[in-house]
């Protein structure tokens, strides 16, 4: 069985583009959410959201190639890109090198753009690149184009936990000997009128209009998620091959747990228990008992049940280990990435691994009796961080956690 | 319309859509060869031309189509403009 080390990672995200922005920004506790500027939100019911800036597909991409390209494919080109070079850009076996990269949505942008020639033109008019541009699959294929990586392919949609899920099952393709190297991603580009409408309609979305506070998790006061874009790669590689090149290990990712709520669609079972599960196989996985954990990256939205079942988990899964845990969620700063956000965070618990810092949970301002870890309220805190979680549970009852570790030869 | 008027636009439409420089867009210009243009870039060009001359290109007047002389031609065709 291999081991399998992160050497590269590259975020395109509401507060920043490549490691350096990025980092900079979460370990100082900054948001990325403002009032969304794309396009007019006046009428909407939700104004706010954490859009990308600073990011020039021309700079990734040809310029036919941005245009046969709906958004999330060119963050997720980005990202992948940004990371192959933060990796020192290896050489590889192309046909040992797999791609996954997943979405929750896909190019819904260019499926609505389409949808309104069809409707104003007519089906004559509909272009032969909207098919392309909106299936899922489209990031993952066109990063294997980029590079010209011929390994194993796909795309995983589970939604808000499609991109640990892409992590994980990179880690076992390299773990199991069916590739060397994996670039594993996450991408989203869905900040729309109908997605605000639609995730408005659910009340999943917080309804407070100060964009810099709107994202609490944990907080007592938090009422809803902020919808956010964004992608993430990671490079992952059989350890040996990256020590031999004499690879920056970033961290070792060590396990990786799956599992279903099978209990609603949308609403997560309330006492966690597939998060538990999850949680468990990914330690079980990992050979760490549960109080080896020192920094969970938490999945943490801002809504209400989200926020107190995944404390429920983490207390039932670390017991008392629980209270003496560093826990935080990122998406205080970032908003939620959705399909992305599992790609990001992974990197972010490999960092933490890497230099012991660990991001704040900003917002955090009135305890709540359900939720009462140590969230790393609003300042970053510097400590020693050998084992750390990164969890994503989505809608459709998934859940995905990753287990990253200090790379120990 | 003049043909040099109708060559002008059609060649710039083609470079807009297909991401060339207009340089490139010659009547000599192969699609595939010389332009990189795959049959899904040819449709999406085609839609392109039909919009902005309000003429319609069915599929199968487009199958000889390889130049971009050739795609001048059929236009020019569809709005009476002689050569």
């Amino acid at each position: 069985m291999n081991r399998v080390v992160v050497t590269g990672f590259g975020p395109v995200t509401p507060v920043g583009v490549g490691i350096d922005a990025f980092w900079e920004a979460l370990t100082a506790g900054r948001s990325g959410i403002d009032r969304i500027q794309r396009f007019d939100p006046s009428g909407l019911p939700v104004q706010i959201a954490g859009e990308v800036h600073g990011f020039a597909p021309e700079d990734w991409m040809t310029p036919k190639e941005v245009k046969r390209t709906d958004r999330a494919v060119h963050f997720a080109i980005g990202a992948a890109k940004l990371a192959w070079t933060d990796a020192g850009e290896p050489s590889v076996d192309r046909a040992r090198t797999g791609v996954m990269f997943s979405t929750g949505i896909g190019g819904l942008d260019s499926l609505l753009k389409q949808h309104l020639v069809l409707l104003e033109k007519g089906p004559d008019r509909v272009s032969p690149f909207m098919v392309p541009m909106l299936m899922p699959n489209a990031a993952a294929g066109h990063v294997a184009m980029a590079f010209g990586f011929t390994g194993p392919n796909a795309c995983i949609t589970t939604a808000c936990a499609a991109g640990s899920h892409a992590v994980g099952e990179a880690f076992r393709l390299i773990k199991y000997g069916l590739a060397d190297v994996c670039i594993a991603g996450g991408t989203e580009a869905s900040i729309l009128p109908l997605t605000v409408a639609g995730f408005a309609q659910m009340q999943a979305l917080t309804r407070n209009p100060d964009p810099a506070k709107a994202s609490r998790p944990f907080d007592k006061n938090r009422d809803g998620f902020v919808l956010s874009e964004g992608a993430g790669a990671v490079v992952l590689e059989e350890a040996g091959r990256a020590l031999s090149r004499g690879a920056r290990i970033y961290a070792e990712v060590c396990g990786y747990g799956a599992s279903a709520d099978a209990h609603h669609i949308t609403a997560p079972e309330p006492e966690g228990l597939g998060a538990i599960q999850a949680l468990q196989a990914a330690l079980e996985e990992a050979g760490e008992s549960p109080d080896g954990v020192e920094y969970i990256n938490a999945h943490g939205t801002s809504t209400q049940l989200n926020d107190a079942a995944e404390t429920r988990a983490i207390k039932k899964t670390l017991g008392d280990h629980a209270y003496r845990t560093a826990v935080s969620s990122t998406k205080s700063m970032t908003g939620h990435m959705l399909g992305a956000a599992g790609a990001v965070e992974a990197g972010v618990a490999a960092l933490a691994v890497h230099t012991g810092l660990m991001p704040p949970t900003i917002n955090y301002e009135t305890p709540d009796e359900e939720c009462d870890l140590d969230y790393v309220p609003n300042q970053a805190r510097q400590g020693e961080v050998r084992l750390a979680l990164s969890n994503a549970f989505g809608f459709g009852g998934h859940n995905a956690v990753v287990a990253l570790r200090r790379f120990e030869d | 319309m003049e043909m040099a008027e109708l060559e002008q636009k059609v060649c710039k439409i083609l470079a807009d859509n297909l991401s060339v420089p207009e340089d490139q867009v010659t009547p000599s210009a192969r699609f595939q060869e010389d332009l990189d243009a795959d049959s899904l870039d040819l449709v999406e060009a085609v839609l392109a031309l039909e919009e902005e001359f309000g003429v319609t290109i069915p599929e199968e007047e487009m199958e000889g189509v390889r130049t971009v002389g050739q795609a001048i031609q059929l236009v020019a065709a569809k709005l009476g403009v002689a050569a």
